[in-house]
C-alpha cells in the first residue's frame, strides 16, 4: 500500500487534455501549489478545473488561465483575477458560478457514492435554472449533481505513505471532500511520514482515498489578504 | 447619520448572549469590534473555522489561517475548524444563530441581490446564496442609496438575486427597518439627525410607519 511518487510530474503524467480535475484551497490557503507548477508546465491543455475560487494572476490556478490551459472553470468565488474577469468577459473562457455549499457538497457526495443532493442555495435566483426542484416540508430544495472528476489534487500538512492524510488549520477548507471524490486523488504534503506515525484518531482523510501522495519542497504559502494589528 | 462603523455598532446590539455568527465581508466584519464583552459569541468563518478571533499581531500572520474574506486572522481557545461541507453542513442546518451579510439591493418582500451586475462585476455568490437560503435570522449591512443617489431598498430587486424572502432586519446609515412578513419595510428607528421624511425620500419601496420613530441609540 505504498502510495508514494517521486514528485508533482510523476504525479500527473497520465493527465490527458480535457479531463476534470478538483482542486483544493480556499483562496490562496491550503492550496496545491507543487501540482499545479507541474500542470502550468506540463502543457495540458482543454481542462475542466472545480476549485472553489481562480487563484490570482501570477498563482495557484492563475498560472494555468494564464497560459490558456482552461477551458471551463467551476468555482463560487472568482475576484482577485484580472486575466480571468478578461478570459470570462471575452468569452475564451467558459464559466460555471455555484454557491459554495453546493460546490462542497457536491464533492461530498461524490466521496459518499451519493448521486445526487438536495439543497435550497440558490432556489429563486439564476442558479436553479434548468434544474429540478423538490418541495421536502414545504421548502423547495434544488438537486444537485455529484461531481465525476477525473482527479483530485489535493494539499495536506501531514500524510503518510499509506496516503493518510492530516490538514492544518483553515488550510483544510475544501481539501477533505475533493480527496474523497476523485476517480484518481493525488495529494501533496509539507512532512511525508512512515505508516504508524500518525495517530489514526486524528487522521483527516483516510488513505483508501488516496492513489499518490508526494512531499513538495519549500511551499511558498503566498498570503492573499495579510492583515495584523499593531503591538500594543 | 451613521458611519460604516456606526452600523456596525448598531447591528452589534442585535448580537445575543450565547449566538454563533456568520459575518459577511465589508461592514459585517466590523461588528466583530463592537460585540460587548459581557456576553459570549462565537464567530463561525465559512472557509471552516468556528471561534474566529482578531487579526494576528505584525510578524505572527499564518497562511493556514485564514477568514471567509482571505484575511489572516487568528484562533481562540475553543476553536474548532472542519472542511467546507460541515461548514455549510451547520449553515443549511440552521445551527449559526445569526448571518450579516451586505447587500447591493434589497426588496420589500425581503429579496436579496449582492453577487452580480451583469456586463460590469462577476466575481461569484461565494457562500452567500447558501447563507441565504438557509439562515433564519439575516440582518444586512447596507447603505440606504447608491453613489448614484438612488434607492437600494426597493419594490423588487433589479439585480440578479441572492436568495428571495430572506432578510429580516436591514440597518442603513440612516435607519434599522424591519422586513414585514406580508411585505414592506417597516421603520424602526432612525439615526441620529436623520428625519422620517428623509428615510422616506431615500426608500423606492413600500415604507411603513407607524407612530413615534424613536431616534436609535448607539
Amino acid at each position: 500500500m505504498n502510495k508514494v511518487v517521486s514528485g508533482a510530474h510523476e504525479a500527473i503524467n497520465d493527465i490527458k487534455d480535457g479531463m476534470t480535475l478538483m482542486l483544493g484551497g480556499f483562496g490562496l490557503c491550503g492550496l496545491p501549489e507543487k501540482t499545479i507548477l507541474a500542470l502550468a508546465e506540463s502543457g495540458i491543455k482543454d481542462l475542466t478545473c472545480i476549485s472553489n475560487n481562480a487563484g490570482v494572476d501570477d498563482f495557484g490556478i492563475g498560472l494555468l488561465l494564464r497560459n490558456r490551459q482552461v477551458k471551463k472553470m467551476i468555482s463560487s468565488y472568482v475576484g482577485e483575477n484580472a486575466e480571468f474577469e478578461r478570459q470570462l468577459l471575452s468569452g475564451e473562457l467558459e464559466v460555471e458560478l455555484i454557491p459554495q455549499g453546493t460546490l462542497a457538497t457536491r464533492c461530498m457526495a461524490a466521496g459518499y457514492g451519493m448521486p445526487a443532493i438536495f439543497t435550497p442555495a440558490g432556489i429563486g435566483t439564476e442558479v436553479a435554472e434548468g434544474k429540478e426542484i423538490r418541495n421536502f416540508n414545504g421548502k423547495d430544495y434544488l438537486m444537485e449533481m455529484a461531481f465525476d472528476a477525473d482527479f483530485a489534487i489535493v494539499k495536506a500538512w501531514k500524510g503518510d505513505t499509506m496516503g493518510n492524510l492530516v490538514y492544518r488549520s483553515t488550510a483544510r477548507n475544501f481539501n477533505p471532500v475533493m480527496a474523497m471524490a476523485g476517480k484518481v486523488t493525488i495529494a501533496e504534503v509539507e512532512e511525508l511520514v512512515e505508516p504508524g506515525e500518525l495517530d489514526p484518531d486524528h487522521i483527516h482523510t483516510p488513505g483508501i482515498y488516496v492513489h499518490r501522495i508526494f512531499k513538495g519542497e519549500n511551499y511558498e504559502k503566498r498570503i492573499e489578504q495579510r492583515t495584523v494589528r499593531k503591538k500594543q | 447619520m451613521l458611519d460604516k462603523e456606526g452600523i456596525a455598532k448598531r447591528i452589534a446590539k442585535e448580537v445575543k448572549d450565547g449566538y454563533y455568527v456568520n459575518l459577511g465581508i465589508g461592514i459585517p466584519t466590523l461588528v466583530a469590534n463592537y460585540i460587548p464583552e459581557n456576553i459570549d459569541v462565537v464567530l463561525q468563518s465559512e472557509n471552516g473555522l468556528l471561534g474566529m478571533g482578531p487579526f494576528p499581531f505584525e510578524g505572527e500572520e499564518d497562511p493556514d489561517t485564514i477568514n471567509a474574506g482571505k484575511q489572516t486572522i487568528t484562533k481562540l481557545p475553543g476553536s474548532a475548524v472542519f472542511d467546507s461541507a460541515m461548514s455549510f453542513g451547520m449553515i443549511r442546518a440552521k445551527k449559526v444563530n445569526l448571518t450579516i451579510l451586505g447587500a447591493m439591493e434589497v426588496s420589500e418582500n425581503g429579496d436579496i441581490a449582492n453577487w452580480k451586475i451583469p456586463g460590469k462585476m462577476v466575481k461569484g455568490m461565494g457562500g452567500a446564496m447558501d447563507l441565504v437560503a438557509s439562515a433564519e435570522n439575516i440582518i444586512v449591512a447596507m447603505q440606504h442609496v447608491n453613489k448614484a443617489g438612488e434607492s437600494k431598498l426597493l419594490p423588487n430587486c433589479t439585480l440578479p438575486l441572492t436568495g428571495i424572502k430572506c432578510v429580516k432586519k436591514i440597518v442603513t446609515e440612516l435607519a434599522v427597518l424591519d422586513v414585514l412578513p406580508d411585505g414592506g419595510f417597516k421603520l424602526v428607528e432612525r439615526a441620529p439627525g436623520v428625519s422620517v421624511e428623509d428615510i422616506k425620500k431615500a426608500t423606492a419601496g413600500k415604507l411603513v410607519v407607524e407612530g413615534d420613530v424613536p431616534e436609535m441609540a448607539i
